[in-house]
């Protein structure tokens, strides 16, 4: 259903062009007040992302990367440190900085077109933007899904409309939160070629967290590795690769072996 | 009956095939409904009831139109398939109403006048339609002045318990105290407190809508995931498009269950209501034919209060049906 839509998609639409967002984290802590007991989560994280660039955040699962990005996206602040914007403290969410949940998280009342109109819709522009709905749907290939409702779809499908939903803001830095996660394996492969070239097109920052090493190889720049709970930066490693990659190639392989070793998996290689 | 049309030859046999389709139960039906007819007419009515003939006559015309339609089913497949599902159903209500004819009117084996011909309740909707219209008409807009104040107000005050922590605070305590307590009981109190009867029916059928509304509407709201909120504010809400975007759409079909409850409810305050004070109505029409020991304009009026129950609810759930026409599997009513 999904291959049958995208093959019936004219050539892809060129998405508008954004003015990335440069990230800086800077000695960020976090903690969660829990029944008798305090719950560290991140302790003194720092790091940048320069504007267009594509991040990866690696590590075990529960190690506190989701907390970091609902810092990034103004859900919640931080208990220490601050995180900041092109150099301004992020305090509140705003639709230039856009999450994408592991997730889809449809409205199910709503159409596929009335879900991705959602940012449009609550800024007031909808009726001014309307066009910016469909090239969003067509930019993931579901121009011919508008009026369907999300219990119609496949759960990758559903997925490129919660994508489609976060690009029609023009986002200046887009959050990834295992947005492929739940996906199969071959589509899971599929949408991470799209969404690199998404990134190519689009120019937005790209904040990735996954817990899959040969995803964030695949589509990042640099990769973050993180120790577990409390999260602690512990190895920040360049993908010096051009895209497209190759999963089978030599330098590839080079790089997944570092990663493993900071995970502590070397005996995995 | 095959085998009695085996050696039917040519164009009989064209016959058998089309009689092969037609409906016995359907033709059945029509029997029963034209016995019932015959029953009326032939044998003398052993009470004095004024439209025997009259209603002799509907049955006769049900009869022919059964009898029509099972005979031309067999040409016409969308008919065929009504009344292939509907034969059985007639065939039985055919059956009752000759039997209802013989125990009463004819022979009465039913002790009289407790339980009335059909065409005693018949005789009530012709020749007393006047009274019993306008108490239709006076159930009708009691009911919805008091079901729409209820409806509204049990929403509205839900939303605010399930959004506002102060709301909640006030509220959920009288709620969990007072709100379990049948509406019916506060009667004595509302029908001295209030100016008038109606006032205060109108009073007691919102207090018995609005208790499930308010309750279910909360719980609704209450059950809205966070993470749709968060995609929101991610995308630019404020707080007014959460609670009508997000939190209201999203609680809907929590709303449907406590209005199909509140609609149970009050129902049955509105006939209290008109049983005890209210001097119009469907239910007072029931107490006043039970005083005059007039058995069928009881009947007639509970009839019409069955329909008209059942009217409200079929209403009710084409309207959920249309609201939340995005979920699947909704029960068909």
């Amino acid at each position: 259903m999904v291959t049958a839509a995208l093959r019936t998609e004219p050539a892809p639409a060129t998405p508008r062009q954004a003015d990335p967002l440069g990230l800086s984290i800077r000695g960020v802590s976090h903690q969660f007040d829990l029944d008798g007991g305090i719950l560290p989560v991140l302790d003194d994280v720092s790091l940048d992302a320069a504007p267009g660039e594509f991040v990866a955040l690696l590590g075990p699962s529960g190690c506190g990367k989701s907390t970091l990005l609902r810092l990034v996206a103004g859900l919640d602040r931080p208990t220490r440190g601050e995180v900041l914007g092109d150099g301004q403290a992020i305090t509140a969410p705003h639709p230039s900085r856009v999450v994408v949940f592991q997730d889809p998280t449809l409205y199910p009342w709503r159409t596929v077109w009335r879900n991705v109109s959602l940012g449009l819709e609550a800024q007031g522009i909808l009726s001014r933007e309307r066009g910016r709905v469909e090239a969003a749907l067509n930019l993931v290939g579901l121009g011919a899904f508008a009026k369907a409702y999300p219990h119609q779809l496949s759960g990758g499908m559903a997925q490129r409309v919660a994508l489609a939903r976060a690009l029609v803001n023009d986002p200046r830095l887009l959050v990834l939160d295992e947005p492929l996660g739940k996906l199969d394996s071959l589509t899971r492969l599929q949408m991470q070629s799209e969404l690199v070239s998404l990134w190519q097109r689009a120019g937005f920052t790209a904040l990735l967290v996954t817990h899959d090493v040969e995803e964030a190889l695949f589509m990042a720049d640099r990769v973050i590795v993180f120790s577990d709970r409390p999260a602690r930066v512990a190895a920040d490693v360049r993908v010096d690769l051009p895209h497209p990659r190759h999963r089978g190639d030599l330098r590839f392989g080079e790089l997944r072996r570092l990663i493993l070793g900071h995970l502590g998996l070397e005996a995995t290689w | 009956m095959t085998d009695i049309l085996a050696d039917a030859p040519g164009r009989e046999a064209d016959f058998a095939a089309a009689l092969k389709d037609l409906s016995f139960t359907g033709i059945l039906a029509a029997s029963a409904f034209a016995a019932a007819a015959a029953f009326s007419l032939i044998w003398d009515d052993v009470g004095d009831w004024g439209r025997t003939r009259e209603f002799a006559l509907i049955l006769a015309g049900v009869a022919a139109g059964l009898f029509l339609a099972s005979v031309l089913a067999p040409w016409h497949a969308g008919l065929a398939a009504k009344v292939t599902h509907r034969a059985p159903w007639a065939l039985a209500l055919g059956l009752f109403f000759a039997a209802w004819e013989i125990t009463t009117a004819k022979f009465n084996i039913l002790p009289q006048p407790f339980f009335p011909p059909p065409q005693a309740i018949f005789e009530v909707f012709t020749d007393d339609f006047a009274k019993l219209g306008a108490s239709i008409l006076a159930s009708v807009k009691l009911h919805a002045t008091g079901y729409a104040i209820g409806a509204v107000a049990g929403f509205l005050l839900g939303v605010s318990i399930g959004w506002s922590r102060a709301v909640g605070y006030w509220a959920h305590p009288i709620l969990r105290f007072v709100g379990p307590l049948p509406a019916t009981a506060w009667l004595p109190i509302a029908f001295f407190v209030f100016p008038t009867s109606h006032s205060a029916s109108v009073f007691l059928i919102a207090l018995a809508t609005a208790f499930p509304t308010t309750v279910l509407t909360w719980s609704g709201i209450a059950a809205v995931p966070s993470a749709y909120y968060d995609i929101a504010r991610t995308l630019g809400a404020n707080s007014r498009f959460l609670v009508l975007k997000v939190a209201i759409p999203a609680a809907l079909p929590h709303v449907f269950v406590g209005l199909f409850m509140g609609l149970g409810s009050s129902f049955a305050v509105l006939v209290v209501a008109e049983l005890l004070g209210v001097k119009a109505g469907l239910g007072w029409y029931l107490q006043w034919a039970q005083g005059w020991a007039s058995y069928a304009n009881m009947y007639a009026a509970l009839l019409v209060m069955t329909v008209l129950c059942s009217t409200l609810m079929t209403i009710l759930f084409r309207l959920r049906d249309r609201v939340l026409s995005w979920q699947k599997g909704i029960v068909k009513w």
